[in-house]
């Protein structure tokens, strides 16, 4: 009888690659939506797996940036784009098998590695990551980039006013 | 078999490759966006789940700049396409093709 936490895992990661599968290849629809709505629960239960590997803040914010503001963000900007025509153009096969080839390579080099490494042996589950931990860590250690950060998305809020103004010179 | 770290490291590579293929297959600009944010959380998995299995709060605390760093590049991004399909009146990859021979 397997513990409950690894039933949720194999439910959270079984539920992440079929959404993400669908939101790459869905092969009943193209739309842009369809992709963007998968994406969704991809990251949801994305979501759950750092919850059970106790990164509870990251989990909140995964889901609060993620899953709520990248993604609305996407859907306006479908909406303002109305992709109606890019839905009945054609993927050349040759392209689909290249790309699962080469995809498929990658993967493998990836799972070898990681079987080869055995980087679970001996290793004991321990850090906790609640808010407590990881805003200690924030506003101690990791002051510096945490402002370093503020001022990147300053710089992008900036960017983004001047590129989406009506005139690009 | 009990859950460790190669588990997650396993579906951390799998996601990655399902974003990898989404680049490289599809042709619609938001689509491959959004495969590259699949690629991204991919990313933010392997980290966390070496986090907690090296007893190390570093990978989280990377993870958090991550995310951050991805809504900035998010938001710029987007405001490229709108600002590309204004001009150009397509966000297929096909029809960008000034740069070629």
């Amino acid at each position: 009888m397997p513990a409950l936490t690894d039933l949720l895992f194999y439910a959270f990661a079984g539920f992440a690659l079929l959404c993400g599968f669908l939101c790459v290849a869905n092969p009943l629809s193209r739309s842009p939506v369809t992709s963007a709505m998968f994406l969704v629960l991809t990251i949801v239960s994305l979501a759950g797996l750092f919850i059970l590997l106790h990164a509870f803040f990251l989990g909140a914010i995964q889901i609060l940036v993620y899953a709520g503001a990248v993604m609305v963000l996407f859907l306006f900007v479908i909406m303002l784009l109305d992709l109606k025509e890019e839905e009945r153009r054609k993927i050349r096969g040759i392209t689909i098998g290249l790309g699962a080839l080469s995809v498929a390579v990658i993967a493998g080099i990836l799972i070898r590695a990681v079987a080869a490494a055995e980087p679970s042996a001996g290793g004991r589950p321990l850090v906790e990551g609640g808010t407590r931990e990881l805003g200690h860590a924030l506003f101690t250690l990791y002051l510096l980039p945490f402002e370093v950060m503020s001022l990147l998305l300053l710089v992008g809020m900036v960017g983004v006013i001047l590129l989406s103004k009506k005139e690009l010179k | 078999m009990t859950v460790g770290l190669n588990h997650y490291l396993v579906v951390s590579a799998l996601l990655f490759s399902l974003g990898l293929f989404g680049v490289l297959a599809r042709r619609n600009l938001l689509v491959i966006y959004m495969s590259l944010e699949l690629m991204l959380n991919a990313a933010n998995l392997a980290l966390v789940a070496f986090s907690r299995y090296n007893a190390n709060l570093k990978g989280q605390v990377m993870v958090f700049f991550i995310i951050t760093v991805a809504a900035a590049e998010v938001a710029v991004g987007l405001a490229l396409i709108v600002a590309l399909y204004r001009k150009r009146g397509t966000a297929h990859v096909e029809d960008l093709n000034s740069l070629r021979l």
